[in-house]
């Protein structure tokens, strides 16, 4: 390989000179294709090789960015101690550098020259752990972790053995577990370790940053990391081609090998890892002009630059956005590294430094992009670069088709997507009372509730002031929430409500509103966004935003609202809480996961519209379930936590341990349930969130390392008829996962049992795959999979029931009828029976409940009030009683919701089936509608009438025990029920007004008054005749108000007697008070709809004021009863009944004698 | 009526140590002419409210009640006719109302040999007529007619007034063509807590989204706001989202701070709604 590349630098200019001109593109690059395709067997060492080639060409001068993850250990591994010949970065140096440079690797393969990691711990790759195939289908079973080979390769020279050390030392390089996720102040560490690249730094650490394996696109795509190290190997010892030609045979056999021999090697966890500058210095300072006409060796960095291109076209780079990412770093090069570049790399021994200047790597990067998948990136990023004032100098033609392409492209990503916290609504039917087993728990959830919310408000406010301590200032009060929580058995509702506030607040694609938004997750989640490229958005961004640039790798972590959420976990400190939260975290995630996501026909011409609407729902459960999945993974794995590496002999005896337990989410038949369902592009991504919280045991767990066997055997198995961003979304999620996994720290096996992976004997072993791709492709690409296999099936709750009795084989015929109908139509139709007969059904439900149930629950009504008035008997028996009347009615239940079902199913077929639809296909697809229904809804009435009669019967009676008003309900209803007068304009006083104006004339009436103060008659008469029209009008009137009135008035009119009031009204009329009273008594008659209390007039008190006055009032009072009794408001027998009461009172002399008087 | 924080202490500041009484209020609105009926009375009420919570306890000690009872018997003993009750609490900066219930509450006590039940009390206070004494009856309705912050005459008058409002934007929000639910429907259907009305499809406000709306027949000052938040409209927004909240009499403009979170103040119904209008067209 690396004598490929030098003679092809070399060759170039050759080629060049042999007349085909740069622009012609296709040609040249046809050209250059070819010799690529000639040089094939050499390809899968070339490939790394030239891509740790750029990395370490530009090493230098890219420090003031962020450094695209080095590929190989030796890429920046030269330090500036070294000088001339020592530093031949590149081909020369790698070459000779080989033997040493390669440690031996134990059994690597029969033939080869063995090499090993021992010398070098990293060498412990994610390959070697994984060679062990799931299930034990060992042929198929080998793989490797191909970014990790390259990292493998490094030149004795360019490295010494400390500072590999150094890259492995856990301190620096913790666990990805060790260190995120504790607390929000401490960042993970890992891999973003920024360890600024510079010129100065005396020991330079390899790098290994490949983070994903590579995709076995063609069979030159075979550069795992045996095979390019014996490629090199063989390259030097002069037999490559038997090498290449034994490969395949020799890896089926070592597979079989070393399927078993899988050794765990604790003691020099390593990660692979990349250095980044920690922040980008303003830009502006430092931009330079790059400058067409100073780019030196054009010719090579062309040749590079399709090489490179040629490469990344061919999928044979491991991550396809970490080149882009290096490319547009190049772009935006600043001079001020250049310096140091010359002065600390003076040309390489063969004088090939091609990257000196900020010129020629301007000028790379504008061939490349020049080459390479513009038209697939998002419109943003478009504009940028068509903006690009680099680009539009060194390369017009670039320019202009960045335009065009910004112009056409509609691949918009909005990334401004604001998260208002939205709280988690109130659902009756999970919420409500009867969701609880007693009043006092659903009180106090009611009260969680709002204190839940009320410290998500608080840590909005406040999380980010400086000083602010979640534990310190939320963890008493959440710990007591757990204890209200515990005392009434409350935990798996205030799961439920964590879990969906979780949900609502972090489902976007920035994790929440008070995010920071670019966080390592997001760059993945965005990528999924509605075209899965808001990822190449996410790496743009990074070049204009100087303090978000995190690298395309980072940890795990729990951005914006998530942190919240994390916290409150932590703080909580609950195993209860936990363990409910775990159960609903994994409903939710099998819920979710088992939508029907993917189906698409393409020959309705419906596709377009469809794929939309379904690339939204995807992408909406895909965010929702890797939200879920990450905080199930950091539940599950929580209370194995360490932040220290545990030992070797801590670590055996855990995996022991806990090799006997089960996983709470069995994510492992979840993951090969996709994969045999062709969905594994919902699957795992999510899987990969999971995962990526795992702490240091699990990955050494049998059970898990089965898992990401299965996981990588998905990288390898993905080729080109997959789509291209379902492939991207894959190779990316798993790219990253073993790239910030722990797993490949600590390594499950020996060295050299990564054996070459090719599509042949991948094919071979696993036929499942090919028939992924189909599916996978179908979704985001559309490509139609008729199977429809995995529809949710309806199963009705008591089919059993209601089916009719007949055999089984018959049953099991109009199964397979059934079944037969649906086959040969589009699946839309099965789709819309399926749906129409689930919500039908449910509806049903509903409505039996509206009405039967209620009308019985009113009946029950009725009948308890008359018997609990009788006797004090028994509630319980009284309701059970009442109950055992209904449930035969009940009964009921199951005809109406027959005729329902009936009614409904065909309509709703009718209307979501094309017109075009024949009609027995209707007919048929109605009644198949028809009977799903009635079977979900017959057998859930059958099973539950009776206990939904009585829980609702009994509900109702308790409120009628509770409130004391309504043991009368009759009478409030009629008084409720009565009307306004026709052509009312509601314009009557308010009755609060009246009840006002009433109790100033009260105040008056019974003092003390001020000086001059008296109740004038005209107006009290207009106040009794607005009172009249504020009775009539019903609207604003409420039983308490009229209620009030009526004993008011009761009152006004006994103290009409009193000598005060009437002294004053004397003056108007001659005899006005009777007036007054007449006024009083119609209204009371005709307006009032409440029963007024005029009895009260013969209390003591009001009796009382007529006591201190003369003759004449008496007279009034006597105009008064008789006015009560033609007004009908009293009969004399009970008046006479009062006086007699009032008799029995100590009264002076007079009242006997006024009592006389009136008989 | 929407008043700053400034206008509004001025206002807390004059009512300072008031008694409740028409004449009081009859001062107010003469020294604040500009300031709505409803309004002033509204915060008069509530500011003596603040004024009685910070006394109450100094007005219950043993040795108080049996102050006031004795005075109250000495009082009536020279003169049953004469206001005893209301002047002793006029004179002591104590609510009528609840100077009659102390009194009542001793009375009873000392008739009963036992303390007599809250339910019975209020019985007696709401209809004085069931009080055993003729004279006490007299002196207890003097008290509660006068009071024009506490008891049960003024209780019913801000039920109906908040009744009345409810059925005002009830109106409203009929005119408008907003369906609802309402809260008594809503206390059927089980929630636990409910404000007056749920919006069925939410509209925008003022380029807000509301999911429900809370009548408020009174003046929202700074307690009272705090008080109903905790209470009542956070809760709301736990549960329905975001919502509106109209003080009919008005609110001090610099509580309606939480707009960007979700919780609307107004003195009136909105003008500027819109609706989706998506689902209005379908209808």
């Amino acid at each position: 390989g690396v004598k490929a590349l030098e003679r092809l630098l070399l060759q170039h200019p050759s080629v060049e000179a042999g007349g085909i001109p740069r622009q012609t593109g296709n040609g040249e690059e046809n050209h250059i294709h070819e010799k690529l395709v000639s040089l094939s067997l050499l390809q899968k060492d070339f490939v790394p090789f030239l891509l740790n080639f750029l990395r370490e060409q530009t090493s230098q001068i890219l420090t003031n960015g962020p450094s695209t993850p080095a590929k190989t250990p030796n890429s920046k591994a030269h330090g500036s101690q070294r000088t001339g010949s020592e530093r031949r970065a590149s081909l020369g140096s790698f070459l000779t550098a080989m033997p040493e440079a390669l440690p031996a690797r134990r059994g690597r393969r029969k033939g080869s020259g063995s090499v090993s990691a021992s010398g070098r711990p990293v060498a412990r790759d994610l390959g070697h752990c994984l060679t062990e195939e799931e299930d034990g289908k060992s042929d198929s079973a080998s793989w490797s972790g191909g970014r990790r080979k390259w990292s493998e390769v490094p030149p004795v020279s360019a490295r010494s053995p400390p500072s590999q050390l150094n890259l492995n030392n856990l301190e620096e390089f913790p666990p990805m577990g060790a260190a995120s996720g504790w607390t929000n102040k401490s960042k993970p560490s890992r891999r973003i370790n920024p360890t600024p690249v510079s010129a100065e730094r005396p020991l330079s650490k390899p790098k290994m940053c490949f983070t994903s394996t590579p995709v076995s696109q063609s069979p030159a795509a075979r550069f795992s990391s045996g095979t390019s190290l014996e490629a090199f190997t063989a390259v030097q010892e002069g037999n490559l081609t038997s090498m290449i030609s034994n490969s395949l045979q020799e890896e089926r056999e070592m597979l079989k090998k070393e399927r078993y021999g899988i050794s765990l090697d604790p003691g020099t966890p390593t990660k692979p890892s990349y250095t980044r500058s920690a922040s980008l210095p303003p830009e502006s300072h430092l931009v330079t002009c790059a400058d067409l006409t100073k780019v030196s060796c054009k010719k090579q960095l062309e040749c590079l630059a399709q090489l490179y291109s040629s490469c990344i076209a061919e999928n044979l780079v491991p991550n396809i956005f970490l080149e882009l990412f290096f490319v547009l770093q190049l772009l935006r090069m600043v001079i001020g590294a250049v310096v140091s570049c010359f002065f600390f790399f003076p040309l390489d021994a063969s004088g090939k430094q091609h990257f000196r200047s900020v010129h020629n790597c301007v000028y790379f990067a504008v061939q490349v992009l020049d080459y390479q998948i513009i038209s697939r990136l998002e419109k943003g990023l478009l504009k940028l670069l068509a903006e690009n004032e680099r680009i539009a100098s060194f390369s017009p033609s670039l320019h202009r088709r960045l335009r065009q392409a910004y112009e056409s492209s509609t691949a918009k990503v909005s990334l401004l997507l604001p998260c208002s916290v939205q709280s988690v609504s109130f659902q009756p039917e999970t919420d409500n009372r009867s969701n609880f087993p007693s009043d006092r728990a659903f009180h106090i959830f009611k009260k969680q509730r709002d204190i839940f919310y009320e410290l998500l408000r608080e840590w909005e406010d406040n999380h980010e002031k400086t000083g602010w301590d979640f534990e310190r200032v939320l963890g008493n009060k959440i710990r007591a929430m757990m204890a209200h929580l515990s005392a009434t058995c409350n935990h798996s509702h205030f799961a439920r409500l964590f879990q969906k506030q979780l949900i609502q607040m972090c489902k976007g694609p920035v994790g929440g509103g008070a995010s920071s938004g670019d966080t390592p997750d997001q760059d993945v989640l965005n990528m999924l966004g509605s075209d899965n490229l808001s990822r190449l958005k996410r790496l743009q961004e990074r070049f204009i935003v100087p303090q978000s640039i995190r690298g395309p790798c980072p940890p795990p972590s729990f951005p914006g609202c998530q942190q919240f959420f994390r916290d409150f976990i932590l703080s909580a400190g609950s195993y209860q809480f936990n363990q409910h939260l775990m159960d609903s975290l994994c409903l939710k995630i099998l819920e979710l996961n088992g939508l029907t996501l993917v189906e698409h026909e393409h020959s309705d011409g419906e596709a377009d519209m469809d794929e939309q609407d379904e690339k939204k729902r995807f992408t909406v459960v895909l965010l929702s379930l890797r939200l879920l999945a990450k905080f199930l993974g950091f539940l599950v794995f929580l209370p194995y936590r360490t932040v220290e590496q545990p030992t070797r002999d801590l670590q055996d005896s855990a995996v022991a341990l806990r090799n006997q337990t089960l996983p709470v989410l069995d994510v492992l038949k979840l993951l090969r349930q996709s994969i045999q369902d062709h969905r594994s592009i919902l699957t795992i991504p999510w899987i990969v969130e999971y995962l990526s919280l795992v702490d240091h045991i699990a990955p050494f767990l049998d059970y898990y390392r089965k898992i990401f066997c299965l996981l990588l055997l998905m990288v390898l198995s993905e080729d080109k008829e997959m789509s291209f961003l379902n492939k991207l979304l894959i190779l990316a999620v798993l790219g990253w996962l073993f790239q910030v996994e722990l797993f490949p720290a600590v390594s499950f096996s020996h060295q050299d049992s990564v054996p070459l992976v090719d599509q042949q004997l991948l094919y071979t072993c696993c036929p499942y795959l090919g028939e992924l791709r189909k599916l996978l492709a179908s979704f985001v690409a559309g490509s139609g999979a008729k199977n429809g296999g995995f529809i949710r099936k309806i199963t009705p709750t008591a089919a059993e029931s209601l089916a009719p009795k007949a055999s089984v084989t018959q049953r099991k015929l109009q199964v397979e009828l059934e079944q037969a109908f649906f086959h040969n139509q589009p699946p839309s139709l099965r789709r819309t029976v399926e749906f129409v007969a689930e919500r039908v059904g449910s509806n049903c439900v509903k409505h039996i409940k509206a009405t039967l149930v209620a009308e019985l629950v009113q009946r029950a009504e009725v009948m308890l009030q008359d018997k609990v008035k009788e006797e004090d008997a028994n509630h319980d028996k009284l309701l059970e009683e009442v109950c055992a009347h209904l449930y035969e009615e009940g009964a009921q239940a199951l005809i109406k919701g027959r005729e329902f079902c009936k009614k409904k199913g065909p309509e709703a077929v009718r209307v979501l089936l094309p017109e075009e639809t024949s009609a027995a296909v209707l007919s048929s697809a109605e009644d198949i509608a028809v009977d799903l229904a009635t079977e979900k809804a017959c057998g859930w009435l059958s099973a539950n009438i009776a206990a939904l009669i009585k829980r609702e019967v009994k509900a109702t009676f308790n409120r009628m025990l509770k409130v004391p008003g309504l043991a009368l309900p009759s009478e409030d209803a009629l008084e409720l029920r009565r009307d306004c007068p026709a052509g009312c304009q509601h314009c009557a006083p308010f009755p609060s007004q009246i009840i006002n104006e009433i109790k100033d004339v009260l105040c008056i009436a019974v003092g003390p008054r001020d000086e001059g103060e008296v109740i004038d008659y005209i107006w009290l008469e207009c106040l009794l005749g607005r009172l009249s029209e504020t009775l009539r009008c019903r609207k604003f009137m409420c039983p308490t108000s009229e209620q009030q009135l009526a004993k008011c008035t009761v009152e006004l009119a006994s103290l009409l007697g009193k000598s005060v009031m009437i002294s004053y009204l004397r003056l108007k009329s001659n005899n006005p008070t009777c007036a007054l009273l007449k006024l009083l008594l119609s209204v009371w008659k005709e307006d009032f709809g409440t029963p007024v209390p005029v009895q009260l007039i013969f209390s003591k008190k009001n009796i009382g004021y007529l006591a201190e006055v003369k003759q004449r009032e008496w007279d009034l009072f006597l105009f008064m009863l008789h006015g009560l009794v033609e007004h009908e408001l009293m009969r004399s027998s009970e008046i006479e009944s009062c006086l007699r009461s009032l008799e029995e009172l100590p009264w002076p002399s007079v009242s006997n004698e006024m009592c006389v008087n009136d008989k | 009526m929407k008043l700053t924080k400034a206008q509004y202490d001025e206002i807390a500041q004059f009512l300072g140590h008031v008694q409740p009484t028409r004449q009081s209020l009859r001062k107010l609105k003469e020294r604040f002419p500009s300031q709505s009926q409803s309004t002033l009375l509204s915060i008069f009420s509530q500011e003596y409210q603040k004024q009685i919570k910070r006394t109450h306890a100094k007005h219950h000690t043993a040795e108080a009640v049996e102050t006031y009872y004795q005075r109250y018997l000495n009082g009536v003993m020279k003169n049953a006719a004469a206001p005893v009750l209301l002047e002793l609490a006029n004179e002591v900066d104590f609510a009528p109302s609840l100077m009659a219930r102390i009194v009542l509450e001793r009375f009873l006590q000392e008739k009963e040999q036992a303390i007599p039940s809250k339910t019975l009390i209020n019985s007696m206070l709401r209809d004085p007529s069931q009080i055993p004494d003729g004279v006490l009856a007299n002196q207890v309705y003097q008290c509660t007619v006068n009071d024009c912050c506490y008891g049960p005459l003024v209780d019913c008058i801000k039920h109906a007034i908040g009744h009345e409002h409810e059925v005002l934007l009830r109106e409203m929000l009929l005119e408008k063509n907003l369906s609802f639910i309402a809260e008594d429907q809503l206390r059927a259907k089980g929630y636990d807590k409910t404000p007056d009305f749920i919006l069925e499809v939410p509209v925008a406000v003022e380029g807000h989204i509301i999911h429900w709306i809370e009548s408020k027949a009174s003046f929202g000052d700074e307690s009272s706001h705090q008080a109903y938040l905790q209470d009542q409209f956070w809760s709301y927004w736990n549960r329905f989202g975001p919502g509106l909240v109209i003080y009919w009499y008005g609110f001090i403009e610099e509580l309606d701070c939480h707009r960007e979170r979700g919780i609307l103040l107004k003195d009136c119904f909105p003008t500027d709604i819109v609706t989706l209008r998506h689902s209005m067209a379908q209808r």
